[in-house]
């Protein structure tokens, strides 16, 4: 073998280890799991596709991927748009600069478990810091939480709120646009929009196809938050984590409860290669439609 | 005269200019600031502030013993020592395993370097669920379910490490490579030139890296759900939510809980902003 093979080798090994222990293995296991019948205290038999044709009939599944669907398409840009917005506003030359900074990054590095417990208190219908706030102005509030209609926006108001560490790679990017493209463009007397639309977003691109593939990767595994919320609404430990009519059964919640509540591993397992499917699909289309829209510039 | 307007004019129109940036940025900031401010009111309240019509901003009796009552009703010193003893040698085992990797696919001039790099991406997007069940299993069949094994281990062989991985071999990347060339002509093997070149140099981004993976471990919930079992052990979010399940109408509580949860985090925000922030340009994804 050559020297440098072998070096290379050793210095990866510690993570090939890993990846064949953790990952390659686990892998090859879940696809044989996904067509047997299988929970923790008996071994595995064969049933052949029964379990695929469990989660293509199964009316939790279809609801749960409708709500993890809602997420991604809805919470993914939302957070996006936040985050670009926050990064562009501070990112004018305004005193303070750093102060605002802090302000807008510290609710993304709150622990998941305590944002949502804080949430459901400033959601709470009656004595919520929102439905107080709207009352003043002599509006009614939603029952956030408790509304099925409600739900799934207050989440996506929780991953806005979160989204000061998607602003704080959007402004990294932001700082680093060429200011001399700027001048050029206001020489050609380009308004900010203009300016915005035709130099900062393309310069931007790369980092936008990033953050979005990161973005629809914690979407469609979308878990801590809406686990915790489900087991709790309607007051109280409620076994199902769907939350009011289902609202909240994310695709991962059931995942984890066809696995851990009711041990179907064989279902649980033929679930996460459907999810593995979807993920690698869009994450393809959108590598795909990606030379049409990012530039990148060779600086 | 007309000048004199004119200048005046133009000055208050700056002014204007001036301040309009400050009223977005300052009605923006109220807005992510609330909740946490909330939060901690909510922590001093007594339960008859709590529910009040029409609803108590401030406490007028502050009750600090919401505090005394987590420590009282749940082990949450406990709580916390698992917490960071779990955090810690996740980055530890992580800062010694990620960055030779990331080497390995970056300077080291091997037929596997692109293999290798294109593992560490699959891993990036593949969703935690495929591998979930059989690690369970695999954990389950070496009885280690209900130990911080299962939490720890795969941290020193960097699994589940894709991201940091990425950042550290991004930034190596920027590093110059004649430094590298110049050390091997004087014939440094290569693990002299990791560890007394590139490592020196990577301070910053190992820094970063640390404070990122703390901070992730700090809060996960969904490996101390599935590997813990027995409630002394739990992490802190495993315990909050369990506290969560029994407490749910105690909001005082849980939110001095929650206060106590995330203060620690804060902290280190302060004192590592450096890194919080800073570290993102070192990393190269700015683009």
């Amino acid at each position: 073998m050559k020297r440098a093979t072998l070096t290379g080798l050793l210095f990866s090994s510690p993570f090939l280890i890993g990846f064949i222990a953790f990952t390659l293995y686990p892998i090859g296991a879940s696809l044989v799991y996904s067509f047997t019948d299988f929970n923790m205290f008996k071994s595995p038999s064969w049933v052949g596709l029964d379990n695929y044709r469990w989660v293509f009939q199964e009316k939790d599944v279809w609801k749960s991927i409708a709500n993890t669907l809602y997420m991604v398409l809805f919470a993914t840009p939302i957070s996006l748009i936040v985050g670009l917005l926050l990064a562009q506003m501070l990112n004018m030359k305004v005193r303070g600069q750093s102060i605002y900074r802090t302000l807008y990054y510290i609710p993304s590095i709150v622990p998941a478990i305590a944002t949502s417990l804080v949430w459901m208190w400033v959601l709470n219908p009656k004595s919520g810091l929102i439905n107080t706030a709207l009352g003043y102005l002599g509006i009614r509030g939603p029952n956030w939480l408790l509304d099925p209609v409600w739900t799934k926006p207050s989440l996506i108001l929780m991953g806005a709120w979160g989204a000061g560490g998607i602003m704080i790679i959007f402004l990294a990017s932001l700082q680093d646009v060429p200011r001399s493209l700027y001048e050029s463009a206001e020489i050609d007397g380009a308004g900010k929009v203009r300016k915005f639309l035709s130099i900062t977003l393309p310069s931007i691109s790369p980092i936008i196809l990033f953050q979005l593939i990161m973005g629809l990767i914690t979407y469609f595994q979308y878990f801590a938050q809406a686990f915790m919320l489900a087991s709790m609404t309607n007051s109280g430990a409620n076994q199902t984590m769907a939350g009011p009519e289902k609202s909240l059964l994310f695709y991962a919640v059931l995942l984890y409860r066809e696995a851990f509540v009711d041990f179907r591993m064989g279902h649980a397992s033929a679930m996460a290669w459907v999810l593995f499917l979807i993920t690698s699909i869009v994450t393809y289309l959108i590598f795909r439609s990606s030379n049409r829209w990012v530039t990148y510039g060779g600086d | 005269m007309s000048s004199a307007t004119g200048s005046f004019g133009g000055g208050a129109g700056k002014g204007i200019r001036r301040f309009v940036p400050h009223l977005f940025l300052a009605a923006f900031s109220a807005v992510f600031v609330m909740p946490i401010l909330w939060l901690l009111l909510t922590s001093i309240k007594s339960d008859k502030d709590l529910y009040a019509n029409p609803p108590v901003l401030f406490p007028k009796q502050p009750r600090w013993e919401n505090y005394v009552d987590v420590f009282r009703e749940i082990n949450f010193l406990g709580m916390t020592w698992n917490t960071f003893f779990i955090s810690i040698m996740c980055v530890i085992g992580v800062l010694i395993s990620a960055p030779l990797v990331a080497y390995a696919c970056s300077h080291i001039e091997w037929k596997g370097k692109n293999v290798i790099f294109a593992l560490v991406i699959g891993t990036l997007l593949l969703p935690y669920q495929v591998t979930m069940i059989p690690t369970y299993i695999i954990w389950g069949k070496l009885g280690m379910i209900g130990s911080y094994m299962p939490l720890i281990l795969p941290a020193f062989l960097s699994a589940g490490a894709g991201y940091y991985i990425f950042l550290l071999r991004q930034f190596f990347m920027t590093l110059p490579v004649s430094l590298i060339h110049s050390a091997k002509i004087d014939g440094a093997s290569e693990l002299r030139i990791y560890l007394q070149i590139l490592m020196p140099l990577s301070k910053p981004i190992i820094a970063t890296v640390g404070v990122l993976l703390f901070l992730a471990t700090w809060s996960d919930f969904l490996g101390p759900l599935l590997y813990l079992n027995n409630e002394k052990d739990y992490t802190l979010s495993l315990g909050l939510y369990a506290f969560m399940q029994t407490h749910y109408i105690m909001w005082e509580k849980l939110m001095a809980a929650s206060a106590m949860f995330t203060l620690p985090i804060i902290v280190l925000f302060f004192f590592a902003q450096k890194q919080f922030i800073e570290g993102i340009k070192l990393t190269g994804i700015k683009g």
